[in-house]
């Protein structure tokens, strides 16, 4: 196709990058102005923004310095230790992003269909209790089948917990956006009670026992370094994703359904087959990312385990203007801030809290380009916006 | 049209009637098999009527048998479901009554057997928990009344109880606590309301926003000052019980419905207020008519914005009361996430309701109801995992939300951004 | 004589068009002014200017010899203007009363509704003008006919005594309408002024005292009712030569291709809409299906085409059953439909040209290859159609929704029309369109028919039905009053049984 480039193309591929800078353009201006007004909450609550945001650099990131040391006595001595703790902050933030693509990619694809998926912090936690059932109970098989059977089983359960309201949404029209809240709710005390009860391990703590190393996701490097093949999987699935919804029929039918409900049906698409097919997708997704944490890095579940994944995922779909590669820049950005905000938990003495508040700013931001354009006094053509929710129906 | 209405009998009222005629009688076979053959012969269940510290005067409690009453109520789902299949019952609300009553009396009086069961004290913590329920309905029926819809009342609500309990602590003073969360309620609405208004941002995307910052805000105050200064910011006491003189004095009613505290009252009150402003007054008028028709409404010189703006405050004030409750309502502290999905099971009241303060008041009872009745089971000692009892409330919202049992039309224009 | 109203220069632009280029125009005391012009020649946009709904770039607004500003709609009310929208300003789920009320309501005791004394009221002016309504009645019971009534009632009840009624006739019989101008007779006689609003010729010289004419925005001129005749008034506003009448040569019908019995058809609110009907449509002809919007019209397309289940009855196409059939199997046995509400159910307007022009074909080779989209062939697709049948885009890969009506309109015809149809079901094709367009559509609906195709016209406009069809149906109340011929009727015929009546019982049949 590229061989033969008409004028008309050449045309069409310069509106498109100029386009994509535009496309650019209000989410970055909006992280900026929620790490400002994150900023500004910090120091009226009486901390040093310096300290605080360098600690924040400095746990996503690591220290240049340090790196440079690490790599002279690698290269020196051929010790891999100094190296190893210079990356170490770098690839937990990556570590960090992995869930994230996977549970964004989980809000994306229902944004597309015209859902709205609140659900991905129950789907994600059904997930993680799946997969670590099945990676700690299911003896004396090779990792070749262990491993993909556990993530299996993680995004299965995540499918199966989406497709409830999916489901209850395309047969009653009952809206997903309380019925997804609930079903988080009663994911949260099915979990509480497996992990007092049934799937406790044994001891005093509820949490359920480790996977089996040949459920383990392989890691790159030696401890602590927990960077894994899970990062790996999510990019995968993220061009998967990618795919599905711009190149394939079913992915057009979900878009169409998305973008007009009434359309799509004229031209004989099934709606209901749609909402559950997408939900579940998107459970299975979330469910996925669940898998991963508890396969590359955790190795058990315990309370708390989903906490806060749900909102952030609607942050990351919605910064990510609901495309795929959208949603793995804005999952790398949340990893980076979310592995940087433990530093400066410890550090600086800023609850990790604050991070909410920043993704909840740049929702808003996103969700109100005007309020950016009216900041930055920037004039972009409005294009039309996507419909993300409906009312009750 | 209505003439040639009746020519074919409706498919769907066939079925339905059908549906409800089956499930009463599963049901009754139900109750058959999991409650009556599990309960003794002879034994006896005792309904407590009155409350240790009540004012009411006492009366005997009500003392059944156990086997026979369980009996009776699996006969009696059988005999109306077999009627309904012969003949059918016109009124669905009849039939859902029905099969609720029959089994909550059938359940209560299986698990209560050879024990007493203080039905008074049950019916009293209902209200009590059906409130933070009904004032986020409250919040949210007057919001969509006018066509803005407000998922971000958890949030609202989270902010306000954090504040209520703060500003009570330091002052000294809870009103000064009732009246900062009303405020904040309706600072946060207002927000959204200029959100949603002016900039014309999904009004679920904005909701949302606003229980992601509700949520995170109130955690990193809690954490970054209330937990190491708990007595000086977290501890507020509670609103005292006020005993509404000689009401409270009549059994059973007196001590569920007159010895509250002053937010019960007030919800109580607003229930009826708003009843009457949506529905007699000018004010209500426009409300109904800029959330179904803005359009027509603005022809006529009504300023659909401003209606938005003040129903969404006022709801967001509503919610604000609400936040209190959580705090300085009932037990004087401020925890992380308190509100554990009371806005949004406010939400689910609010369409149970069909958008009628009234009828979001009495299904916000029914919540309370659930949510008593899992604390009460706990108590007796029920063979059931209270994880499963704490999933009850969750899993009637999403029943009711299919509208099986009766499916609601919200106002035309919900939702939708009005553009001039 | 004195003028209530004059417009001077009144230019309101949006963005890329100009919707009102310096627009004067003056409504004389007493009387009725006819403002005629096509869809689109900025009508309505003047006259919500007037109303306070839009602000107007540029100009003044005389009302009673002083300069008024009217900002919102309030201000209007004030001035005593009174608007009577195309699309009703009512509240269907309140009643008359409150609809009457609302804005200005009436309380007792400083506080709570007077339904009572406003009921009063409604009964008052109903007495005076002659417009019978039950005030406690809820909106959505009553018909088209009568919610009229109680948009002019509350016109009349804020005191108005300028009367816009923006293309009233619209949604009425040719009966009602006579009834429409009855009361408008008793309105003037009682000193009201009206400026009435139409797109139909014939009405605007039975009714008005002053014709104006828009075009693109534009004032074109002013002319005596006495000297106007249909073909000028057509000329002023289309400003060419039109020809009203499609040119056709007699149908050669075939062996039957749609065939409906006794169909039974509930609209989504479960209310019995399409009540047992009957007809067939033959290869190669045109079935007009005449109506006044709401009679069923649209639920019977839809039931047709799988959008809605039918409630009872048969549905055949080329002698095999269709009616249990989801939309796609109906798509597939070869009907085409070109839907009632283009934006709603024939585009996606946020979707790129090419890809509405597969958006019921997507699944097939060559746009598809297994679950894999073909890009290629869907752009070369999109080209040759887009070519083929005259849209005008700056290229295919703008969205849908940045075409004009007519070119959006084309697309779906376009669409349909590339794959192969055995029967083609066209609502309201020409709705809202520009005179060019109309023409355009016109002729490829015939064309398709002489290429042998079964066509089902559903149409409120009965010249449209008049212009395209062989035979004519008359649907009202969900029922078919009459098939009949389409060279052997006259609209007059029509509208009687439009409103219900058969002519036949109470006259000789013509």
């Amino acid at each position: 196709m590229s061989e033969t480039v008409s004028p008309k193309k050449t045309k069409q591929e310069h509106e498109r990058s100029t386009s994509l800078r535009q496309e650019l353009l209000i989410p970055s201006l909006a992280v900026i102005s929620g790490l400002i007004i994150g900023a500004i909450i910090i120091a009226v609550s009486g901390a040093s923004v310096v300290d605080a945001y360098g600690a924040l650099f400095k746990g996503s990131f690591g220290s240049l310095s340090e790196f440079i040391a690490g790599i002279k006595s690698f290269t020196a001595t051929g010790d891999q230790t100094e190296l190893l703790k210079a990356i170490y902050p770098f690839t937990e933030s990556l570590v960090a992003a992995t869930p994230y693509i996977l549970a964004g990619l989980s809000v994306a694809i229902g944004f597309r269909c015209g859902l709205f998926n609140i659900g991905a912090e129950g789907q994600l936690l059904i997930g993680s209790l799946c997969a670590v059932f099945v990676g700690y109970s299911v003896k004396s098989l090779p990792a070749f089948i262990h491993l993909p059977l556990s993530l299996l089983a993680g995004a299965a359960g995540g499918a199966v917990w989406g497709m409830v309201p999916g489901y209850l949404k395309a047969r009653f029209g009952a809206h997903e956006v309380v019925n997804t809240i609930m079903m988080n709710w009663i994911a949260f005390r099915l979990s509480d009670w497996l992990l007092s009860g049934p799937m406790k391990s044994p001891g005093f703590r509820p949490v359920t026992q480790n996977v089996l190393a040949t459920a383990e996701l392989p890691r790159f490097f030696a401890a602590p370094l927990r960077f894994n093949w899970g990062f790996v999987i999510a990019l995968i699935v993220a061009y998967g994703v990618y795919w599905f919804l711009f190149k394939t029929t079913l992915g057009f039918e979900i878009r169409s359904v998305g973008a007009n409900p009434d359309a799509a049906k004229y031209a004989g698409m099934n709606i209901i087959r749609n909402f559950v097919f997408v939900m579940a997708l998107a459970g299975g997704l979330a469910g996925l990312a669940g898998a991963t944490q508890v396969l590359g890095v955790d190795h058990w579940v315990g309370q708390g385990f989903s906490a806060g994944y749900g909102f952030d995922a609607i942050a990351l779909a919605l910064l990510g203007k609901s495309h795929p590669f959208g949603v793995v820049l804005a999952a790398l950005l949340f990893g980076f801030l979310r592995s940087g905000a433990t530093d400066m938990q410890s550090m600086a003495g800023i609850p990790i809290d604050i991070i909410s508040i920043i993704q909840g700013l740049i929702i808003v931001f996103i969700a109100a380009p005007d309020i950016i354009r009216w900041i930055y006094r920037i004039r972009t053509a409005k294009k039309d916006e996507m419909v993300l929710t409906r009312g009750w129906g | 049209m209505t003439n040639t209405k009746t020519l074919i009998t409706p498919a769907s009222a066939k079925r339905a009637q059908i549906l409800y005629g089956v499930v009463l009688i599963v049901l009754g076979l139900l109750i058959y098999l999991l409650f009556v053959r599990t309960t003794e012969a002879g034994v006896t269940t005792t309904f407590g009527l009155n409350l240790a510290n009540a004012q009411a005067i006492k009366v005997p409690d009500l003392v059944v048998p156990a086997q026979a009453t369980v009996l009776a109520m699996a006969a009696i789902a059988i005999f109306v479901g077999a009627y309904q299949l012969a003949r059918g019952i016109p009124s669905t609300s009849t039939l859902i009554g029905v099969i609720a009553v029959t089994f909550i009396i059938a359940f209560l009086t299986w698990s209560a057997q050879d024990k007493s069961f203080s039905l008074t004290g049950m019916l009293s913590s209902s209200l009590v928990r059906a409130t933070p329920i009904a004032l986020a309905a409250l919040c949210g029926v007057i919001s969509e009344r006018s066509a803005v819809i407000n998922i971000g009342i958890e949030g609202i609500m989270l902010m306000a109880a954090q504040v209520a309990v703060v500003t009570a602590t330091v002052s000294g003073n809870l009103y000064v606590g009732l009246v900062s969360a009303i405020i904040v309620g309706g600072l946060v609405a207002a927000f959204h309301a200029y959100l949603v208004i002016h900039f014309k941002v999904d009004q679920t995307i904005s909701s949302v926003a606003i229980n992601i910052i509700g949520t995170g805000t109130t955690s990193f105050i809690s954490s970054r000052f209330l937990q190491k200064a708990t007595d000086t910011l977290n501890n507020s006491g509670t609103f005292p019980i006020i005993s509404i003189p000689v009401l409270s004095k009549i059994p059973v009613l007196g001590p569920v419905l007159f010895e509250n505290n002053i937010i019960v009252y007030l919800m109580l009150l607003l229930v009826v207020i708003m009843n009457i402003v949506i529905f007699y007054t000018p004010w209500g008028l426009r409300t109904r008519a800029v959330g179904e028709h803005p359009k027509a409404a603005d022809t006529l010189g009504v300023n659909v914005y401003l209606v938005r703006y003040v129903n969404v405050i006022i709801g967001g004030m509503i919610a604000g009361l609400g936040g209190a409750y959580f705090t300085i309502g009932s037990v004087g502290r401020f925890d992380e996430v308190m509100t554990s999905g009371k806005g949004f099971i406010g939400m689910a009241a609010m369409i149970f309701g069909k958008w009628n303060p009234i009828g979001a008041f009495t299904s916000s009872l029914i919540f309370g109801f659930a949510d008593s009745l899992q604390v009460k089971l706990q108590i007796l000692k029920v063979p059931i995992p209270s994880e499963f009892l704490l999933m009850a409330p969750y899993i009637v919202t999403m029943i009711i939300l299919t509208g099986v049992v009766g499916r609601a039309i919200p106002p035309a224009a919900d939702g939708k951004p009005y553009e001039k | 004589m004195t003028n209530v109203l004059e417009l001077r220069g009144i230019t309101k632009r949006f963005p890329g068009v100009l919707a009102n280029d310096k627009i004067d125009i003056t409504l004389r005391e007493g009387k009725i002014l006819a403002l005629l012009g096509e869809n689109g020649a900025g009508k309505t946009t003047l006259m919500n200017i007037l109303y306070g709904l839009y602000k107007p770039d540029e100009g003044q607004i005389i009302v009673h010899g002083k300069e008024v500003q009217i900002h919102e709609p309030n201000d209007a009310i004030k001035s005593g203007i009174g608007m009577v929208h195309q699309h009703f300003m009512l509240v269907p789920v309140m009643t008359v009363t409150e609809n009457v009320m609302l804005g200005v309501e009436l309380t007792k005791n400083g506080m709570f509704l007077d339904h009572d004394k406003v009921a009063q009221r409604i009964h008052e002016i109903s007495n005076q003008y002659g417009l019978e309504v039950d005030p406690h009645a809820l909106i959505k019971d009553l018909p088209v006919g009568i919610q009229q009534r109680v948009e002019i009632i509350k016109v009349l009840y804020r005191n108005a005594n300028i009367l816009i009624l923006d293309e009233p006739t619209a949604v009425l019989t040719p009966q009602e309408v006579e009834g429409l101008f009855k009361i408008l007779e008793t309105l003037i006689k009682a000193g009201k002024s009206i400026i009435f609003i139409t797109h139909k010729l014939k009405e605007v010289m039975s009714v008005a005292d002053d014709i104006s004419v828009l075009r693109l925005g534009r004032m074109v001129g002013s002319i005596d009712p006495k000297e106007a005749t249909p073909e000028k008034l057509a000329t002023m506003m289309v400003g060419r030569d039109v020809n009203l009448i499609v040119e056709k040569q007699p149908a050669q019908p075939k062996e039957t291709s749609l065939e409906v019995k006794n169909l039974f058809v509930r609209d989504e609110r479960q209310n019995l809409t399409v009540n047992g009907i009957s007809f067939e449509v033959r290869k190669g002809e045109v079935l007009g299906v005449a109506g006044v919007q709401g009679n069923g019209q649209t639920e019977l397309v839809y039931a047709l085409t799988g959008l809605l289940p039918i409630d009872s009855g048969e549905v055949t196409l080329l002698g095999k059953p269709i009616h249990h059939n989801t939309p796609r199997q109906i798509l597939e046995s070869g009907v085409a439909h070109i839907p009632e509400d283009r934006q709603r159910h024939g585009l996606i307007l946020s979707f790129p040209i090419h890809d509405n022009l597969m958006l019921c074909t997507y699944y097939k080779e060559p746009f598809a290859r297994g679950v894999s989209l073909q890009q290629k062939a869907i752009f070369s697709n999109a080209e040759e159609l887009v070519k083929q049948y005259d849209v005008r885009t700056p290229n295919i890969y703008v969205n849908a929704g940045t075409l004009s009506g007519g070119n959006q309109q084309k697309v779906i015809v376009a669409r349909e029309f590339s794959r192969p149809i055995e029967l083609l079901i066209a609502s309201q094709p020409t709705r809202g369109l520009d005179v060019g367009s109309i023409e355009y559509i016109h002729k490829q609906i015939i064309k398709k028919r002489d290429e042998g195709t079964g066509v089902l016209v559903v149409s409120s406009e009965l010249d449209e039905i008049l212009a395209l069809s062989d035979r004519i149906a008359v649907m009202y109340k969900g029922q078919i009053m009459d098939i009949l011929d389409a060279n052997k009727v006259n609209k007059e015929y029509l509208g009687l049984l439009m409103a219900g009546i058969h002519p036949s019982e109470t006259m000789g049949k013509k």
